[in-house]
């Protein structure tokens, strides 16, 4: 069945996709659906698995141990509390400049042409239009003193401020029903949130820091700011959202780390 | 419950540890590899000390996420079993029976019995004052390395425990002092488990058979008991 391209979009290919690369995509897809039968069957295999006590990453134990860090996606979005409201700071307590934190160094970053940029929308919005970056220093801000805790142990107390993403979902007229909301980043980074998290009053698009546009470094000139994840679920140098039902892995899930990483 | 009521209800004989003991015992043993493992490979990532790095043959999982997919997979192990387990010593009156009463005279005395390598081992069934201060220490460290890891895991969800905390540093800190001292545990506890290996053996096959109070027949009267500590 032939796939109508609607409009052009990132999401969306220019040019139709090659016949051979199915083909060559087979072993993936295959590998995708082995992946969904361990998703939330919490094997036995795990703990016989143990006793071999090779404790390397040979792809059973990486397979077990992913589908208990399924179970462990499931069991935290179980005990999230949707309207529980993280610690707040005073302005004093503030970190500036705020510590960098990517997945290559600070000098490699690749700074955004703000006058050129835009935000794009898919998936389940209403008004895909998208958004240049004065149309969104216009909406309300929201200003937010919060913890940023690492994945690694480190956290520092930030100000951020911007758009609250429940009204900027709502606005757009996203589905708040549906399940994700997925980030695709400048520096090929992506990143998805529940929704629960994503519609949690101290989640925002942030524009600014401690008052000041982002700098460069730090998402520049938008990123999402959340009380409720890891730092590593806070993209920055955000291009488009997707409003969807559809979990795709994404960069940091693809190399293990948890997938909900709520705090 | 006095213990007359536990031998009333509980009168049948049984092994020094009996096998849902041992197995627990096992179960916590490999817990505690898996969580030190991996543990160590977690801190290695962003270090407290700037003077300690766990080595890598000692860490489990090549890459700090492979560590943390291990930490949280061992947590429930290590949860579910200490819950199990607690709940067994209390309601078996083990706890009770084996760990309690403590008295100070008893612990100097067994202090010094032991700096003159003079503690007897010829009862296994009994526990010297030490022990018992040993045992019920490092099972408070374990529910504290548990509190201090939840809100490690969950510092915004369970807010009203991680604000008992100073700040986030201070309960990596706490995590991080209750595995040294379980580390310190485990050092003596197999040090001692290879000098006297019957306790080893004890752990494997149940050891001697006792009666319903987990002490073996022949034993004194408590009246008696410091008797036992160098006899």
């Amino acid at each position: 069945m032939p796939i109508p391209i609607r409009t052009s979009s990132i999401f969306r290919p220019q040019n139709p996709v090659d016949r051979s690369a199915i083909r060559h995509s087979r072993a993936l897809v295959d590998n995708f659906n082995r992946r969904q039968v361990m998703r939330g069957a919490l094997s036995l295999a795990a703990l016989t698995l143990l006793t071999g006590c090779d404790v390397s990453e040979e792809d059973s134990v990486q397979n077990a141990l992913r589908a208990v860090s399924s179970w462990n996606d499931a069991v935290q979005a179980a005990i999230f509390r949707p309207d529980h409201l993280a610690p707040t700071f005073s302005p004093s307590q503030v970190v500036k400049p705020p510590r960098f934190n990517a997945y290559y160094d600070v000098e490699d970053v690749r700074p955004i042409d703000g006058e050129a940029w835009k935000l794009e929308l898919a998936g389940l919005i209403e008004d895909k239009r998208p958004w240049t970056a004065q149309h969104i220093y216009q909406l309300a801000e929201q200003e937010l003193i919060i913890r940023h805790i690492c994945v690694e142990g480190w956290d520092y107390i930030g100000q951020w401020s911007g758009p609250n993403l429940r009204a900027f979902l709502a606005r757009i007229g996203a589905d708040l029903t549906a399940k994700y909301v997925y980030f695709i980043c400048n520096d090929d980074f992506t990143e998805s949130i529940d929704m629960a998290s994503a519609l949690h009053p101290q989640t925002i698009l942030a524009t600014k820091y401690a008052g000041q546009l982002i700098s460069d470094p730090f998402g520049y000139p938008l990123r999402l700011r959340t009380a409720v994840k890891l730092g590593y679920k806070n993209a920055k140098w955000i291009k488009a959202i997707e409003v969807t039902n559809t979990f795709r892995e994404t960069f940091w899930s693809k190399q293990g780390e948890n997938w909900f990483a709520g705090i | 419950m006095s213990i007359a009521a536990v031998r009333s209800t509980t009168g049948k004989k049984r092994l020094l540890h009996p096998l849902p003991l041992r197995i627990m015992h096992w179960i916590n043993a490999l817990a505690i590899f898996i969580m030190i493992g991996s543990g160590w490979r977690i801190y290695n990532d962003d270090v407290l000390f700037g003077w300690l790095h766990f080595p890598d043959f000692l860490v489990i999982g090549k890459w700090a996420q492979y560590g943390l997919q291990w930490h949280f997979f061992g947590m429930w192990i290590f949860v579910i079993n200490g819950i199990v387990y607690v709940t067994y010593g209390i309601v078996t009156g083990r706890f009770r029976q084996k760990l309690f009463p403590i008295s100070m005279r008893e612990v100097v005395a067994t202090v010094a019995d032991a700096l003159r390598f003079r503690l007897s081992h010829e009862n296994l069934t009994v526990y010297n004052a030490v022990q018992k201060i040993l045992y019920l220490g490092v099972m408070m460290i374990g529910v504290i390395i548990v509190i201090s890891g939840l809100c490690l895991w969950k510092p915004v969800q369970f807010s009203e425990l991680s604000g008992l905390f100073y700040n986030f540093q201070t309960i990596r800190l706490i995590h991080f002092l209750c595995m040294s001292a379980i580390v310190g545990f485990v050092l003596i506890h197999v040090t001692l488990a290879v000098l006297v290996p019957q306790s080893l053996v004890a752990m494997l096959i149940g050891g001697p058979t006792v009666g319903a109070t987990f002490t073996a027949e022949a034993q004194p009267p408590p009246a008696a008991k410091h008797g036992r500590i160098n006899s």
